[in-house]
């Protein structure tokens, strides 16, 4: 469907995938963690979604792009950062009695901004992006197994991890009494 | 259903992945299990807080515009032929009708998938108003307490009428968030039926009241006017369900 003609392309393309680079940046902004990179992860990938535009199907112009956001921003990773960086999140990590799933009432704190960005910002990777897939995108557990190419399964039993590291954490950041 | 099996059910029943036979055994369980109810309402807690705007990047300005100026300019692609072509004309003009078919295509494909997943959220609050206690933020039958209180907490002022004398009494309003945004749910009784009438303004054109197919036992109609877009949700019948819209429909041109 995408026309061969460069300035419908073009036209077309602006049309329908440039709209999502919010998405885009935010993804990559998640993954990366700093603005600069994010910026360049995010530009990196609009090129080659211009490049491959002729791969466009006319489906989910949004999940297409997050596609090769996600792929130009582990090409990125391997070749900027050390693989060291990353963290082996094993059930030993997850051993803790998961508090507020066992009905504890939830401290309404939960929705202060500041202490939710710094738990997602120290979930691991493959946590992260799954969690801003769901969550911030509002994907499927099928469309984000696509778009991770992983299978549905794991996909939500990331999601099940994320969720009690996150529940963790924030109940961590505010023990009872504390009033921030 | 017991605790054991619900426990792994909650995140795919909060994320909507779960089948409607499911659903319901699934429900039937945290009406009456507390702890799994607890589990369940701090999971939507979670969920509702890493939703917040405040967490979401927006690209900057500078990207956007760096992109676009990378990007090969359709003078460039063009300039190179005479405009006076008519091999050109027939050639743009072609490709017009391509993006025109390919958008129509895009619309049309994605209208009744996003309309099905907007009904599907509505009957996600519906539900999930009637399992806590979390039905109403203001309880008043009166349209003169209901509406001002919406005042500060929502962006417009929906419409609010009691209609006691028809039979479908106002009993409150709650704010909720479907959709992306903040709306007002005015909750009105019929009988013992609860019925949630989700409000928030919209850019759609107006339309009639008109059922959307029923999604797991409860039946939806929407419609638009004055630039609102309106969602009814309730278990009662369609029948009713369309008299009282109508009521509301008329209720509101009558006295504004």
């Amino acid at each position: 469907m995408v026309p061969v003609d460069e300035s419908e392309r073009l036209k077309l393309f602006e049309q329908t995938v440039l709209p999502h680079l919010d998405a885009a940046y935010n993804l990559a902004r998640w993954l990366a963690g700093n603005d600069h990179d994010a910026q360049d992860v995010a530009q990196e990938a609009s090129f080659r979604a211009f490049r491959f535009f002729g791969n466009f199907r006319g489906e989910n112009a949004r999940a297409w792009l997050l596609t090769i956001v996600r792929n130009t921003f582990y090409t990125w990773l391997r070749k900027n950062r050390p693989p060291q960086n990353t963290v082996e999140i094993d059930d030993e990590t997850l051993a803790v009695e998961d508090v507020l799933a066992n009905g504890q009432a939830v401290n309404p704190q939960f929705a202060d901004a500041d202490a939710v960005r710094r738990a997602i910002a120290e979930l691991p990777l493959e946590f992260r992006e799954i969690v801003i897939l769901r969550e911030m995108e509002g994907f499927s557990y099928k469309e984000i197994a696509d778009l991770a190419d992983v299978p549905i399964g794991t996909v939500m039993s990331r999601l099940a991890r994320a969720r009690k590291l996150l529940r963790k954490r924030l109940a961590a950041e505010f023990k009872p009494g504390d009033q921030r | 259903m017991n605790c054991q099996q619900a426990k792994p059910l909650i995140d795919p029943y909060a994320d909507g992945e779960l089948e409607a036979a499911t659903i319901l055994e699934l429900e039937q369980h945290l009406q009456s299990c507390s702890a799994c109810t607890l589990a369940w309402r701090n999971l939507h807690r979670l969920k509702k807080a890493l939703k917040q705007d405040a967490l979401y990047f927006t690209a900057p300005a500078e990207l956007r515009q760096r992109i676009k100026a990378e990007l090969p300019s359709p003078e460039r692609a063009v300039t190179h032929r005479p405009a006076w072509n008519w091999n050109w004309l027939t050639t743009a003009m072609s490709g017009a009708f391509a993006v025109c078919l390919a958008l129509l295509l895009v619309v049309t494909q994605t209208r009744p998938s996003s309309e099905k997943q907007l009904a599907q959220e509505i009957v996600s609050s519906h539900v999930r108003s009637l399992m806590g206690s979390h039905l109403m933020d203001v309880v008043s039958t009166d349209k003169h307490t209901v509406k001002p209180w919406f005042n500060g907490k929502l962006d417009f002022s929906p419409p609010v009428e009691d209609f006691a004398a028809e039979g479908f009494p106002l009993s409150g309003g709650r704010l909720d968030y479907v959709s992306g945004r903040s709306v007002a749910a005015l909750v009105f009784q019929r009988h013992k039926h609860v019925i949630n009438l989700f409000v928030w303004p919209a850019k759609e054109a107006d339309s009639k009241a008109a059922p959307v197919r029923p999604s797991q036992g409860y039946h939806l109609i929407h419609w638009s006017e004055a630039g609102m877009t309106f969602w009814a949700v309730s278990d009662l019948n369609e029948k009713e369900l369309m008299e009282f819209v109508q009521e509301f429909a008329t209720g509101k041109t009558v006295n504004p």
